[in-house]
């Protein structure tokens, strides 16, 4: 572009307040300009406002009431947090609690969408169908109306803790929660840990050297059994052999409740499945729609070619399916990240709970309550969204 | 969205977009738009509820109706809008509503770094535990391990963590917005007890299908205050708030009611009701009101002890008893400032 000019020379024309407009270049930057300089003054002006409005008010701004006690109690915490602890230490709990149903949400919704999607595209009439009453009765209704309606089932249908539903005396299904056994390590147990890790490098490595072994003569080797014993056969015969250095924790009724093992609280229970359901009817869609977008002609040639119909699925349809699965699955998972800010209906104590309700409401800092949960969800997207788009451009069709 | 959530980013757009429109005033607000805007609850049985006609009654509702008589000799002239414990700050702070009437307690914080200011009490409360009798748990302290209703953004969730950390015992917080839900979750068994001030313990009880099979624990473990409150910076309006509710304690303490005070009001021997009806000296004009402004609340609402009665009191399905809030003269502890 420079070269040019420097051969060429530009035109030389005497400068006119006229060209600024009829100038196609020009013309562009002067609006690039003018709506630069608008945005900046409205943002200048709302940031005047809250200023202003903070000092009529006689607010001071700050983030040091993040370092007084918290002085209220959270039911379910993934770290140690009583109520002498600080509106900070909450604030991680109710982090940890979003990503804790983000994560879960994300796993269960993938798993049933990819099973709903390929149950849509069954030749059976029936599975077919039952699948689309499924996905467009569970998608047209309101994200919040599953969450409410799993926890009104939960919470109105199931047993008080007094006549728990008992699982082998050790599994117990309340209105409380789901208790189950809690697993302790014993000092031993480390060996099973090291088994695991080492089982884990040498599955991998037998795989590229077998990958590579069949670039290089053709041979195929059992890959899947090797894998399948050294992550678990291994760890599963040293935990037998170390004497099984794993005791296990069983709740028992004291007085009012469960004590001991782990509780799955109604509330995370009823949020994790309502998101879960909720977006897996997306996500199926999705699915479908990856799958039925790779053209038949490749699956034919590919069953032409002698390939196995499992190869063909896995060599062939399934990395074109997931280049159009990917983008839009990447919104889905933003989505129940953002919709578990619903758990406030229902009580689950996430970020929105603590720090954007109990402590906003204790403390009266709205403005910097916001900011932090505003800024942790956009923190949370972005992040969900770079691994996405970083595992999409792995699978981009790399053009030779 | 949550209602809270929608809140605090309507206050923090609010805060954003709100130009310079000035704190003191909230009077001529009030008269320009026609109407008071109060912030009350979202339903306790006998302090705030809709009649069969779908308007706000009740023991809180009732200040609001007392301040829009002061002011416009009309009951109907309130805007109301149902606040849960955590969205009420917000939307008084915002400008949302022009005043709070809703079992809300009087603390430090709120009254001084909340920038709010309580103007009265007109109900002395404690926090209080309700239990199923069949449970046959006699005090609060044998409740270890249970698993407590809690209405979230209110003092009682900080009084109730301190009082089971002071007491060394243990217990599952259900975190719960509005006493209705508290009650669904208390009748499912979500939760053991429910605990709120006391006063919502007995109207919620009155609601429940079986009154009798439930019982609340003797422990009171706070002081709840609960008073009615306006926004920081207008002392004005604070001061027409604040007299207006004292006009209904005074009128009951004077023995002046809705049925007597037309009379009263014609002249009585007693210059303290002849100042608080308005036939003497001028004390509405001091308030940026008329001379008939406590007449017209008494007329049109009640004195404190018609409202206490009408709403919550003994013969009601409430049933409380006047306790703490009879008159001072009576072995309460309410009292009312002079009119002078």
């Amino acid at each position: 572009m420079s070269q040019t000019t420097d051969i060429q020379g530009p035109p030389r024309q005497s400068f006119s307040i006229g060209k600024i407009w009829t100038d196609k270049r020009t013309r562009g930057l002067v609006i690039q300009l003018l709506a630069t300089i608008a945005i900046c003054a409205v943002v200048l002006y709302l940031a005047n406002n809250v200023v202003e409005n903070f000092q009529k008010l006689g607010k001071p701004f700050g983030f040091s009431f993040l370092q007084q006690e918290s002085n209220y109690d959270i039911n379910q915490t993934l770290i140690e947090y009583s109520s002498r602890s600080t509106h900070a230490r909450a604030a991680v709990v109710g982090i940890l609690n979003t990503l804790l149903v983000a994560v879960c949400g994300i796993i269960l919704a993938s798993i049933l969408g990819f099973i709903l999607g390929v149950l849509r595209l069954s030749p059976n009439w029936l599975v077919n169908k039952l699948a689309y009453c499924y996905i467009e009765f569970v998608r047209n209704v309101p994200v919040l109306v599953h969450i409410l309606l799993v926890h009104g089932i939960l919470v109105h249908s199931l047993p008080k803790p007094k006549q728990a539903i008992d699982v082998a005396d050790s599994f117990f299904l309340t209105n409380r929660g789901f208790f189950v056994p809690k697993p302790i390590a014993e000092p031993l147990f480390w060996a099973v840990i090291a088994a695991f890790v080492i089982g884990l490098i040498y599955a991998f490595w037998y795989r590229r050297s077998a990958r590579i072994k069949q670039a290089a003569t053709g041979e195929q080797s059992p890959v899947f059994w090797v894998m399948l014993g050294s992550i678990i056969g291994l760890p599963v015969l040293v935990y037998i052999l170390t004497g099984m250095p794993l005791a296990w924790e069983i709740p028992e009724l004291k007085g009012f409740n469960f004590k001991g093992g782990m509780a799955l609280k109604p509330e995370f229970m009823s949020l994790w499945i309502a998101l879960s359901l909720y977006t897996a009817a997306f996500i199926a869609e999705i699915v479908r729609a990856g799958i039925e977008a790779v053209n038949k002609g490749q699956t034919e040639a590919a069953l032409a070619l002698g390939l196995p119909r499992r190869r063909t699925l896995n060599l062939v349809i399934i990395p074109q399916a997931l280049r159009v699965i990917i983008p839009p699955l990447n919104s889905q998972y933003l989505n129940i990240t953002k919709n578990s800010s619903l758990a406030i209906a229902i009580g689950y104590m996430d970020i929105v709970a603590t720090i954007g309700g109990i402590t906003l409401n204790q403390t009266g800092r709205e403005m910097e309550c916001m900011l932090i949960v505003l800024g942790l969800y956009l923190f949370f997207s972005l992040t969900i969204s770079s691994i996405m788009n970083w595992y999409n451009k792995r699978l981009a069709l790399v053009e030779r | 969205m949550s209602k809270l959530t929608k809140l605090a980013a309507g206050a923090a757009v609010a805060a954003l977009f709100a130009a310079n429109t000035s704190t003191a005033g909230t009077l001529d607000d009030v008269k320009a738009a026609g109407h008071v805007k109060c912030g009350i609850s979202t339903g306790v049985p006998g302090f705030a509820f809709t009649d069969d006609g779908g308007a706000w009654q009740g023991f809180d509702p009732a200040v609001c109706k007392a301040v829009a008589a002061a002011i416009f000799g009309d009951t109907s002239k309130v805007k109301y809008t149902t606040t849960t414990g955590k969205t009420r700050f917000t939307a008084l702070a915002s400008g949302e509503v022009d005043m709070l009437a809703r079992n809300t307690t009087w603390t430090f914080s709120r009254d001084t770094d909340l920038k709010l200011d309580f103007v009265g009490v007109n109900y002395y409360d404690g926090q209080g535990f309700m239990i199923p009798s069949e449970l046959g748990v006699e005090s609060a302290k044998d409740l270890d391990g249970a698993s407590v209703c809690i209405q979230t953004g209110t003092t009682t969730e900080l009084n109730l963590a301190d009082f089971f950390r002071t007491n060394g015992i243990s217990y599952e917080a259900v975190p719960i917005e509005t006493n209705d839900e508290a009650r669904t979750n208390y009748v499912a068994g979500r939760c053991d007890v429910y605990t709120t001030d006391a006063s919502g313990l007995a109207a919620t009880r009155s609601s429940l299908e079986d009154p009798a099979a439930h019982v609340l624990m003797p422990e009171i473990i706070s002081k709840e205050p609960l008073g009615p409150l306006v926004r920081h910076g207008d002392s004005e309006w604070a001061d027409i708030v604040r007299w207006t509710l004292n006009a209904m304690i005074t009128a009951e303490e004077l023995g002046v009611n809705s049925g007597n005070v037309d009379k009263m009001a014609t002249g009585t021997d007693n210059p303290e009701i002849n100042r608080l009806l308005g036939s003497e000296g001028d004390l509405g004009a001091m308030i940026g009101l008329d001379k008939a402004w406590a007449w017209r609340a008494i007329k049109m609402v009640g004195n404190y002890g018609e409202v206490f009665e009408q709403y919550i009191g003994a013969d009601t399905p409430i049933g409380l008893d006047r306790g703490l809030n009879a008159l001072w003269t009576q072995g309460g502890i309410l009292y009312s400032p002079p009119f002078r």
